[in-house]
């Protein structure tokens, strides 16, 4: 365990952006995102960023390939960059598993080869959350706000921030950390997280169960009759798919320049009218089949194809954001009711 | 606080669905915190004293909701609207969206509304709980601080603190009393933005459009935008678009959605209070809403049902658009 | 292309109506008065045709101005939609402006189909306005620059 003082972090993020370009939440408009860092940056500890670090390994938009005419010949350019070496800051212990959730979707054959070399080349330093909010609700998906995954973990206490390295792409975040940090031992680190244990016990969401989610369980949910109540007033934007970290969906469009044509990939949503749509029109009409799209893709379908993961990660950007306030914890709560009453 | 509770809209409801007035309540529900209802349906006295809430947090317009429903829905619908959200009603009347018939206005009276993302900003995250007394808002946070006050005034949505009217301009029944129209000084941050260089609109909207990420939340519960498949959703249309690709494509679709519905938009400020990046959008509709009235002659949308909207209407003498707006940059 | 570059030349586009601004146009091109070659008409049925997206997405293309015409009010084909026009451009244009989009970049001017003259004049005092300007920046799409 290493150990920085807070005195110390700025001069710590300034030495780490030398290297490479460090991303870290900072206090906007709108509150907090990730940005790039730059002298003078304040880090912001706010739990949590508005938008996740999905942005970062899968942009909302990005140009795949172009096509240049001239006369004749069609020229294929290849638009893509080798993504180079870079490092995210304060990540959250939900946002380090939606990268693996993203993972499970981008990296299984055939690979994305966009998303695979951000993936590759991007150093993820995570951070105990000391202040998880009442829309978190992580626990409920097995995961530990108080010791996040990632290439490096650090931990927050009053005057210090407290770093271990996991993997090797992590010992290189560290050597460039080397010159202000300190040998210590585990245990302020592990005061920390029994602090925060305290709080995750007391959060108005600690209860939610998952287990009567998962694989194999279409049928049980698909015909019930709490859809119509849950989706009777969303007004189908794509708030909480946009703000959501584990959500994968894309659409491929191609761009007519003056000269020539963009391929793009761009975020979609299963709330917008045109997704998946086909030949023959769409496949869901209502916004009821949307909706349901959405929360049994989350809670069924995700994880009959992987294990038993769930595709939500319980970060509760979906809560705080959805203009009418239906959420995913509303509509398990609601079908989960219904299968016990 | 708000000065009708709960109980009575309830008891008030129920009356009107047993003596089978109406078949159904649009209204709105409770939900897992303090402050996050939900619009809905409620079709029985159960389903009423079960969820229905009215407080300080339902700020939810719920006139546009009449457009489906009232096709999906036998019978006279109970609508509860705010002095603002009649306004709405009335436009959607206007342009003979929803028939006056098919809804059973109970207006409400309204104290200006709360809003959880105001109140973060004052107490931060981890909101427990909210009470709301007598002499303000009481919010226990998650952690071992004291519990924050927070004013009535301080915890209220941005848009009610430039509240244009506490008049319901339409309802069948009215609880509580009359209210007026308001001299709500709801232009001045668009004076204010006037008075700047264009150099320095230009970086204002640039940073503020630039947030957009496009999930059309601001359209979506827009009252005003009631077209059957909207332009930016038409594969057909040329500009239809699930991402804005660039600081082109962020300025168009503002630009046309708040385009279409100048004149007929009543300043609610939902599609300011709903976008999930604090984009401050009411300032485009406010922009056409003063350029109407200094142009045209003052002109509320929503003020009648029988208005007819500014932009499709004319007169001979009409000033030429090189006399009503001059322009002048500082960069030729 | 280094001579090309030296004199900028903005690019035009002229939505003129069918009854009055394009005959004049062609008025002035019979009567062989000169204006700029890289004004573009576009013939639209009446000037209220030319909706608001109309406008944006010339600029989108690479338009440096965009000049709208019709007939004079009053003398409307359809009898009164350049009225409309009038109040929706005054509309639009206000808030260009508004967001800070240089005002000069667009212009409504009524043409009749006798006025070759002032045809001609409109569009090469335009062009000049707008090449004072420089390149439209505030309302370009890059993926549709060369």
């Amino acid at each position: 365990m290493l150990k920085c003082n807070l005195s110390q972090l700025d001069n710590l993020f300034a030495a780490v952006a030398e290297a490479m370009p460090l991303y870290l939440p900072t206090q906007g408009k709108n509150g907090a995102n990730y940005t790039k860092w730059q002298s003078g940056a304040v880090w912001s500890n706010t739990c949590n960023t508005q938008k996740g670090p999905k942005d970062l390994f899968f942009p909302q938009s990005e140009d795949l390939m172009a096509f240049k005419t001239q006369g004749k010949s069609i020229e294929i350019i290849d638009t893509r960059n080798e993504a180079e070496d870079f490092a995210v800051f304060g990540v959250r212990a939900c946002d380090v598993k939606s990268l693996e959730i993203l993972d499970r979707v981008f990296l299984s054959e055939p690979k994305d080869s966009y998303y695979a070399s951000r993936r590759e080349h991007g150093i993820i330093i995570s951070l105990a959350c000391n202040r998880p909010t009442e829309n978190c609700f992580c626990g409920s998906f097995g995961i530990d706000a108080s010791s996040p995954n990632g290439d490096v973990t650090c931990w927050l206490t009053e005057d210090a921030l407290y770093l271990r390295a996991n993997t090797e792409k992590g010992e290189k975040f560290m050597a460039l950390a080397a010159p202000f940090v300190t040998e210590c031992d585990d245990t302020a680190a592990e005061a920390q997280k029994e602090k925060i244990g305290k709080i995750m016990a007391r959060l108005p969401l600690a209860d939610l169960k998952t287990d009567a989610f998962g694989g194999g369980k279409t049928e049980e949910f698909f015909n019930s009759p709490q859809w119509e109540k849950l989706s009777e007033s969303c007004l189908g934007c794509g708030t909480c798919t946009f703000v959501c970290p584990t959500c994968q969906c894309y659409d491929i469009r191609d761009y007519k320049t003056n000269d020539g044509v963009v391929r793009y990939r761009c975020w979609d949503s299963c709330m917008y009218s045109e997704f998946t749509r086909m030949a023959h029109g769409n496949n869901r009409n209502s916004q009821k089949e949307r909706f349901r799209q959405r929360f049994m893709h989350k809670l069924v379908y995700f994880p009959e194809n992987n294990d038993g993961v769930f595709s939500c990660v319980g970060c509760g950007r979906c809560l705080a954001k959805c203009p009418i306030s239906m959420n995913i914890v509303k509509v398990m709560k609601a079908l989960e009711g219904e299968q016990n009453g | 606080m708000q000065t009708v509770n709960t109980q009575t809209l309830i008891e008030r409801a129920s009356a009107l669905l047993k003596d089978g007035t109406v078949s159904a309540v649009l209204g709105w529900k409770r939900g897992e915190f303090d402050y996050d209802m939900t619009p809905a349906v409620f079709t029985t006295e159960e389903e009423l004293s079960a969820g229905f809430v009215y407080n300080d947090f339902c700020g939810a317009n719920l006139s546009k909701y009449l457009l489906k429903k009232t096709r999906e829905i036998q019978g006279k619908i109970l609508v509860f609207l705010k002095p603002c959200d009649t306004y709405s009603f009335n436009q959607l009347l206007t342009e003979h969206r929803i028939h006056r018939e098919n809804a059973y206005v109970i207006g409400v009276p309204c104290n200006g509304m709360a809003d959880i993302h105001s109140i973060r900003k004052i107490t931060g995250e981890g909101i427990a709980r909210v009470e709301l007394t007598d002499s303000g808002l009481l919010v226990h946070t998650l952690y071992d601080d004291a519990p924050v006050a927070v004013s009535y005034e301080d915890a209220m949505a941005d848009r009610c603190k430039t509240c244009k009217s506490k008049k319901h301009v339409a309802y069948d029944e009215l609880l509580g009393e009359e209210g007026d129209v308001l001299d709500s000084h709801r232009f001045d941050e668009v004076a204010k933005l006037e008075a700047m260089t264009p150099d320095e609109r230009f970086a204002f909207w640039q940073g503020e459009l630039s947030r957009c990420i496009r999930c059309n939340a601001c359209r979506d519960v827009c009252p005003a935008c009631t077209c059957e498949k909207c332009v930016f959703d038409n594969p057909d249309s040329g500009v239809e678009n699930k991402a804005p690709g660039g600081d082109f494509e962020e300025k168009m679709f503002h630009i046309i959605r708040a385009f279409h519905v100048a004149g007929r938009c009543t300043d609610c400020g939902e599609c300011s209070r709903v976008c999930p990046q604090d984009i401050p959008l009411h300032l485009l509709n406010r922009k056409f809403i003063s350029d109407i009235n200094k142009t045209y002659g003052e002109y509320q949308a929503g003020e009648t049902a029988d208005q007819r909207p500014p932009l499709v209407n004319f007169t001979q003498n009409d000033p030429e658009p090189s006399d009503v707006v001059k322009g002048g940059h500082d960069h030729a | 292309m280094s001579e090309l570059k030296q004199e900028y030349k903005p690019l035009i586009v002229a939505f003129c109506c069918n009854w009055c601004s394009y005959a004049g146009a062609d008025l002035a091109g019979s009567n062989r008065l000169a204006y700029p070659a890289d004004v573009k008409i576009i013939r639209v049925p009446c000037s209220c045709r030319v909706n608001p997206m109309f406008i944006l997405r010339a600029f989108q293309r690479g338009a440096d101005g965009v000049i709208l015409c019709g007939c004079h009010p009053g003398d409307c084909h359809y009898t009164t939609g350049n009225y409309y026009t009038r109040r929706r451009m005054s509309m639009l244009f206000s808030m260009l402006d508004y967001l800070g989009i240089e005002r000069e970049r667009t212009r409504v001017e009524w043409v009749s189909a006798a006025e070759g003259a002032k045809f001609a004049a409109t569009m090469n005092d335009f062009a000049k306005k707008v090449a004072s300007l420089g390149p439209n920046k505030r309302l370009e799409d890059l993926r549709c620059k060369p």
